[in-house]
């Protein structure tokens, strides 16, 4: 499979400057091209993680002290609410889907687009919109409910932008849905000859599951902020007691959808990582079926542990006991495919290229990341531990050390199909080691702040808490420089970096064997697929060249 | 800037069995997170490129492997899944016997209490040592949360109905309380001491008068007068217990015309309820517990008695939740009082 069409002598995929601006423009704009809206995509989300980032550096700088006195309580409940929606609905939950996945899906399964093109640039443009309202809200007066708006407090008691946001959620869902629904059909109706389901990249199938969440959850969010509109504008009595509501319903309905988001935004990671481990190691992944049905496993049994989110808030015991049980249960899935990856290592051929110290970093941080799921599904344990910093140390050591890891890794890893240029490597590994240090110092001195009992959101807190804050807005800093990092040397590679062949990695894989980037109909050929996924030799010493390191 | 500590202090008989459970979760991420990354390193190594090493043969797959981890890992997660249920059922009981019942109001954005001999305080919990305290708790507008790290206990406090828990302290002693479901603005600001005294110190600390005087714990929207329990008509100067401030209210607002031996027949007799199975209309059965008294009475027809009419008047809007506590109160001491069961 690691056939090498040479690169076209002159390829004006992305900048035709003989047609003038406007046509360019256009030609972007109006694009129903996967890998043209895939790249739409990433400049969006992009932006939008520079302005999560912004507003965590707040958050982090405002907690070096015991008191609010960078900015007060009422700017920090606005600060820490934005950071938390940005990062996760115009962020995390379209990060991988909607760029990589977008862009490589049809070049994964040997497709010309996705199997709805015109819907696929729509959802592009739902996204902006659902960001534009996002940004409305921030800029006029912003908003303080927490990114969970519980109520009663966001429908009778706040009084920031809930309405707005609430808009650009609700939209924002929709892109969502369409891009899921693209997906599947896609895969299940677009794959080239010889491309069975067995033979698809795990990619492909952690995608899948990630769609079928995306389809079946979404729908119920949007549900959700409808009611709570019907509460906060109408007064009609649904949450607040007051007029007759139940407040731990919205609980409820809100977790239904935002715990398998979780999914939404991890699944795809791991879908990277498979990649990551196989190319690097230069060896086909341990346990191909069992790494692709435990995406199915998860994107499942996700939909049934919502309530572990509420063993604090009144539920019956009872209850709280199933959703625990079925939350032990749904961590097994997540550690057979770490197991797996790790088995996949076992008698290969180990580069330490940069995009594979991303996927490393992401095995060590996710690690952390789901055990320390276990104290929370543990009812008793969670108990103490809920709302504290615990819980943010948790789930930040799975949506940045593991999805955003994973992103940036894949983003490297991609970069020359995608622009045709390769990086710095050099660059590139630095930056990994430095987002891996400075992640760890920023976030494990949280853990055992939640053990001593901080509990988040907080604008102030006790002295005795300083230490480990002190500790962890240094490390921080860090982490913001490990990401300002590849701002700079992917940029610049773009008119510095050396033209990419069509393989810089040796990879196996229908993107790979056709140019980089790839020509509008991806493939001049419809490729036809002989083989098993990943098909690497390790004994094989020759096949690995990466080209163009400067 | 205080040096490093790791854990909080263990101030009741859960924080033990707590700790235990922590540190043996602990002790088992170590046991996952340091083999695993330990073994990528030496593969990292042993397998690097550059090095001639056997490769032949890998295997690519292998049923035994991953059942075998599969079922190890489901092994480990059911053992501590039971482990934590057994103590969250702990926590969680409904009612331990012979326990010390405080109530607790929060409200944006402090915490307000009453102990049932009346004496009320604002962001500061004094409890007996070696005693058991059972926390009811409400809210008066959003949704606030009940922690105190020192005890391991949190409950979430919410609007319009009441959630307890229950803790022993063992250590006498300050500790903090937080409140850590976000309530707005003062959020972080929302927080207290919990003092933990002597049991003869608690009586004496009951007893003394210079009690915080309460703001009124919520706005009496009814215009009708309420009956401040520091008022209760007693003219020794002793302060009225909860439960007699809740038998004024039962007086004045007239529950005592159909309840009481007057209004035989009309309306079920109270004495002996609280915590008896009682039949509803629709059929069900349910334990009268301080949500059922509270919903009874605010908002009768959601729950009719069997064999009674539906003519009890909704009391919402007209009793503030600090009059509902004390009729709960009163209601409770005529259980004791008759010793009836029903
Ligand atoms: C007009 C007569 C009337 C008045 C006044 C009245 N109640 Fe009732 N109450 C009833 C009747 C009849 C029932 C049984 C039917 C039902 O459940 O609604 C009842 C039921 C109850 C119950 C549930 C009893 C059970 O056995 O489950 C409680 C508790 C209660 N009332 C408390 C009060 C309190 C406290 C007041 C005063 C604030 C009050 N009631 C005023 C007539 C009255
Ligand atoms: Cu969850
Ligand atoms: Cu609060």
């Amino acid at each position: 499979m690691s056939s090498i069409s040479t690169p076209r002598p002159q390829d004006n995929f992305y900048h035709d400057e003989k047609y003038g601006f406007r046509p360019w423009l256009k030609s972007w704009l109006l694009t129903t091209d996967h890998k043209r809206i895939g790249i739409l995509y990433m400049f969006a989300i992009n932006f939008f993680f520079a302005i999560g980032g912004l507003l965590a550096t707040g958050i982090r700088a405002e907690l070096v002290t015991p008191a609010a006195d960078m900015v007060n309580s009422e700017v920090y409940n606005r600060i820490f609410t934005s950071h938390g929606i940005i990062m996760i609905f115009f962020f995390l939950i379209p990060s991988i889907p909607a760029t990589l996945g977008n862009f490589l899906i049809p070049l994964m399964i040997g497709a010309k687009d996705l199997a709805f093109p015109k819907l696929n640039l729509l959802s592009w443009y739902i996204f902006m919109l659902a960001g534009f309202f996002a940004l409305y809200t921030l800029f006029t007066g912003g908003i303080d409910t927490g990114w969970t708006f519980y109520t009663p407090y966001s429908t009778t008691y706040a009084n920031t932008g809930v309405i707005p946001m609430g808009i650009a959620i609700f939209i924002a869902g929709f892109s969502s849905i369409l891009t899921g629904l693209n997906f599947i059909v896609t895969i299940h109706k677009m794959r080239a000859p010889g491309m069975t389901w067995f033979r698809m990249p795990l990619f492909v199938w952690s995608h899948y599951a990630t769609s079928l969440i995306q389809v079946l959850g979404t729908p119920v969010l949007a549900m959700t902020v409808i009611l709570l509109a019907l509460e906060r504008i109408f007064r009609i009595g649904i949450f607040d007691p007051q007029l007759g509501g139940d407040p731990v319903l919205f609980q409820h309905l809100f977790w239904f959808y935002s715990h398998p988001a979780v999914y939404i935004m991890l699944l795809p990671g791991m879908a990277i990582i498979s990649e990551l481990i196989t190319c690097f190691s230069r060896k086909r992944i341990f346990g191909y079926k069992f790494v692709a049905f435990s995406s199915l496993a998860i994107a499942i049994f996700g939909f049934l542990v919502w309530g572990h989110h509420m063993f604090t808030s009144s539920q019956s015991v009872f209850a709280g006991m199933v959703f625990s049980l079925i939350s032990f249960v749904v961590a097994v899935p997540s550690a057979i495919k770490v197991f797996n990856w790790t088995a996949t290592m076992y008698k290969g051929r180990i580069y330490y290229e940069a995009p594979m110290l991303y996927a490393l970093g992401f095995l060590g941080l996710f690690i952390i990341g789901g055990l320390t799921g276990l104290f929370l599904a543990a009812t008793a344990m969670d108990v103490h531990l809920h709302d504290t910093y615990f819980v943010v140390a948790h789930f930040h050591y799975i949506m940045v050390g593991g999805t955003l890891m994973a992103y940036i890794g894949g983003l490297h890893f991609w970069w020359p199909k995608i622009t045709g240029r390769m990086y710095s490597e050099i660059w590139g590994r630095i930056s990994a080691l430095v987002v891996f240090a400075g992640f760890n110092l920023a976030f494990f001195p949280q853990f055992i702040l939640g053990q001593l009992g901080m509990p988040r959101r907080y604008s102030s807190y006790p002295e005795e808490f300083q230490i480990y804050h002190v500790l962890s807005s240094a490390g921080s800093s860090i982490l913001a420089i490990g990401y300002a990092l590849p701002v700079v040397y992917l940029l610049l590679s773009l008119k510095f970096g050396p033209k990419a062949p069509s393989n810089p990695w040796g990879a196996t894989g229908l993107e790979w064997t056709t140019t980089s980037p790839p020509p509008t109909h991806n493939f001049d050929k419809t490729p036809v697929v002989t083989e098993e996924a990943y098909s690497y030799n390790p004994q094989d010493p020759g096949i690995f060249r990466a080209q163009g390191k400067w | 800037m205080g040096e490093f500590q790791f854990y909080p202090e263990q101030a009741s008989t859960i924080a033990g069995p707590i700790d235990a459970l922590y540190w043996t979760l602990t002790g088992l991420t170590l046991l996952f997170s340091i083999p695993i990354p330990f073994v990528i390193l030496y593969f990292m190594v042993k397998y690097h490129h550059s090095r001639t090493v056997d490769r032949g043969n890998p295997s690519h797959t292998s049923m035994k492997l991953e059942l075998g981890w599969t079922f190890g890992l489901l092994g480990i997660a059911l053992g501590i899944f039971f482990w934590s249920s057994y103590l969250y059922f702990d926590i969680y009981r409904p009612a331990p016997a012979n326990t010390l019942d405080i109530y607790v109001t929060g409200r944006q954005w402090m915490w307000h209490t009453q102990h049932p001999q009346g004496k009320r305080e604002n962001n500061e919990l004094h409890v007996p040592v070696n005693t058991r305290v059972r926390l009811i708790m409400t809210s008066q507008d959003v949704i606030h949360s009940f922690f105190i790290p020192a005890f391991r206990v949190k409950r979430d406090v919410l609007p319009g109905r009441y959630t307890t828990m229950w803790f022993e302290a063992t250590k006498t002693g300050e500790y903090r309380i937080f409140c850590t479901e976000y309530c707005g603005t003062e959020h972080a600001a929302m927080g207290g001491r919990v003092v933990v005294m002597e049991l003869a110190d608690y009586q004496r600390w009951l007893r003394e008068d210079l009690g915080v005087i309460p703001e009124s714990a919520a706005p009496d929207t009814s215009g009708r007068p309420s009956q401040p329990p520091s008022a209760g008509g007693e003219s020794s100067g002793q302060l009225s217990t909860m439960a007699a401030a809740g038998q004024q209210i039962f007086i004045a607002q007239g529950c005592i015309g159909c309840h009481g031996q007057q209004g035989r027949g009309r309306a079920p007799s109270l004495a002996g309820l609280y915590g008896a199975q009682v039949q509803l209309e629709n059929g069900q059965t349910l334990t009268a517990d301080e949500n059922y008294i509270r919903e009874s009475i605010l908002n009768p027809r959601a729950q009719i008695v069997a064999g009674y009419p539906p003519i009890m008047p909704p009391y919402d809007g007209i009793l503030n939740d600090q009059q509902i506590n004390e009729l709960i109160e009163y209601i409770r001491s005529l259980t004791s009082e008759e010793g009836t069961t029903r």
